[in-house]
């Protein structure tokens, strides 16, 4: 498994969109910070280009990649290896990769800007979204054999959860209002990975005003350390099970 | 060396292979010929485990396919499309499947110098030609001398001279005593190679048989001729018997 994920990686760290998606984020972290005095606002603002760009950019990148290294897994699969073995080395080297083009991107100049618990609990969402949205296009690749259809549905599946997960959430607190359904709306938002990583930041930041109505239950049912945990734990879900999931499914694959 | 015991795969309602039962043996090279679509990779891919069968046993030397996956230490696999990491050199490609099979110590790099690969080797997969990826892939499948190489489309993407190189290669593994498996539409470069040829159609094992046999039964000597002459007899039987 090592040697895969070390070869795996040697590749991946000489990929130019992994360099620039580090580049991009780099000189975002840098304006945005720069832009504002107030360092909580500058935060703020990372964390919506992190909610928006992060989950889409992996899942496309790692979806295209699983599927055109096809022959190559086909290659791997050759020698005396176990499937699990390359599947799971795989998802290894492209999520880890993945992390740490964000990690440097946003991480080095949140650390020379402001540094602090709220910025590192930035980069952890950010990391914890990457390998969230790494499993789930693993998850796809093995569910799909056609890789024009895989790279449609991942990207479905970013939008989904970035852009009408929360339309459909509005729309239930607006249909129920008159009902007492703050704690349902609690587990539906353990649903969705990207509202759990604006959770765990926004209990960070304190700033109840610009909180919303999601940070704002969480704080009230939960606290802001019970609050932080039920999220990461949730996060860890949202990476463990789709992985668990591709590699029985990969297990009966017809390559 | 091979056994195949009424193999049967299909895929949603299109069914690519159809109750195959093969014996294959060390010493020989057998052909796999048949039209486009008629399950010969699928036939492959089986028994390398990447499809996984619906009905029916591989056994290989004694390790049965479905469960036992290191027998895929005695095949040496060439795929038809080779496409490898983009940013990878060639020299890396070849550095971790030798440190993938660590329990093998002698590599056999004739084919490395014999293509050149060794001068061009910190070039990186993406600026390769597909014939030059071929190369790689033919060097890695003949890297560790396994038992059994399974060769799909070898020739297909080489120039003459390398085409050449690795018929002389296959031949001098048949002689050592290895049992080879390749797939070719292009008859005239199995030319002396082959000493068995299966022919498949639609999934369905047409003959399996010596190509002794089948130049006396047809009193051609080329072997494209003898292909030929032989599908043209048997296609109208089988339409009478099913």
């Amino acid at each position: 498994m090592k040697t895969i994920v070390k070869y795996v990686l040697l590749d991946l760290f000489r990929n130019r969109i992994i360099l620039v998606y580090s580049l991009i984020l780099a000189v975002l972290s840098i304006s945005l910070l720069g832009l504002d005095n107030n360092p909580t606002k500058g935060l703020l603002s990372l964390l919506n280009v992190s909610l928006l760009f992060v989950p889409i950019i992996t899942i496309l990148f790692a979806t295209i990649y699983f599927f055109n290294s096809v022959e190559f897994t086909e290659l791997l699969l050759s020698q005396p290896i176990k499937r699990n073995t390359v599947l799971l080395s795989q998802y290894i080297g492209v999520s880890f990769s993945l992390a740490t083009a964000y990690g440097l991107g946003v991480g080095l100049p949140l650390l020379f800007l402001v540094s602090g618990t709220a910025s590192l609990i930035l980069v952890i969402t950010g990391i914890l979204l990457t390998l969230v949205f790494c499993s789930l296009a693993l998850l796809i690749f093995v569910s799909f054999k056609d890789k024009t259809k895989g790279i449609g549905i991942a990207i479905a599946a970013a939008l989904f959860f970035s852009l009408l997960f929360d339309g459909l959430l509005l729309a239930f607190i607006y249909s129920f209002s008159d009902y007492p359904i703050d704690q349902a709306v609690i587990a539906i938002l353990a649903l969705n990975p990207i509202d759990l990583g604006r959770v765990l930041m926004l209990l960070q930041l304190d700033t109840s005003a610009l909180m919303g109505y999601s940070g704002a239950l969480f704080k009230k049912f939960l606290g802001s350390a019970a609050g932080s945990i039920f999220s990461i734990i949730c996060m860890f879900f949202w990476v463990f099970v789709p992985l668990l999931l591709s590699v029985r499914i990969f297990k009966k694959k017809d390559l | 060396m091979i056994s195949i015991d009424t193999l049967t795969k299909s895929f949603g309602k299109f069914t690519a292979l159809k109750n195959i039962s093969l014996q294959m043996q060390a010493g020989q090279a057998i052909s796999l010929l048949g039209p486009n679509g008629s399950g010969k990779t699928t036939l492959i891919k089986s028994i390398l485990g990447l499809v996984i069968p619906e009905k029916g046993t591989i056994t290989i030397n004694g390790h049965v396919v479905k469960t036992d996956w290191n027998y895929r230490a005695q095949i040496g696999y060439m795929p038809q499309i080779g496409r490898y990491p983009e940013n990878m050199t060639i020299e890396q490609v070849i550095s971790m499947i030798k440190e993938l099979r660590k329990d093998v110590k002698r590599y056999d790099e004739e084919l490395i110098e014999g293509f050149g690969l060794d001068r061009i080797k910190t070039k990186t997969m993406r600026n390769l030609s597909g014939g030059t990826r071929q190369k790689v892939s033919a060097c890695l499948a003949f890297l560790f001398s396994p038992d059994i190489y399974i060769l799909d489309e070898p020739t297909a993407g080489l120039d003459p001279v390398s085409s050449e190189l690795l018929k002389e290669k296959m031949l001098k593994e048949r002689s050592a005593g290895k049992l080879i498996l390749i797939t070719s539409h292009v008859l005239s470069d199995l030319e002396g190679i082959a000493s068995h040829i299966i022919y498949l159609q639609d999934g369905d094992l047409m003959f399996y048989k010596s190509v002794e046999e089948l130049q006396i039964a047809t009193g051609e000597e080329k072997l494209n001729k003898v292909v030929a002459e032989v599908i043209k007899k048997s296609i109208p039987q089988t339409a009478v018997n099913p």
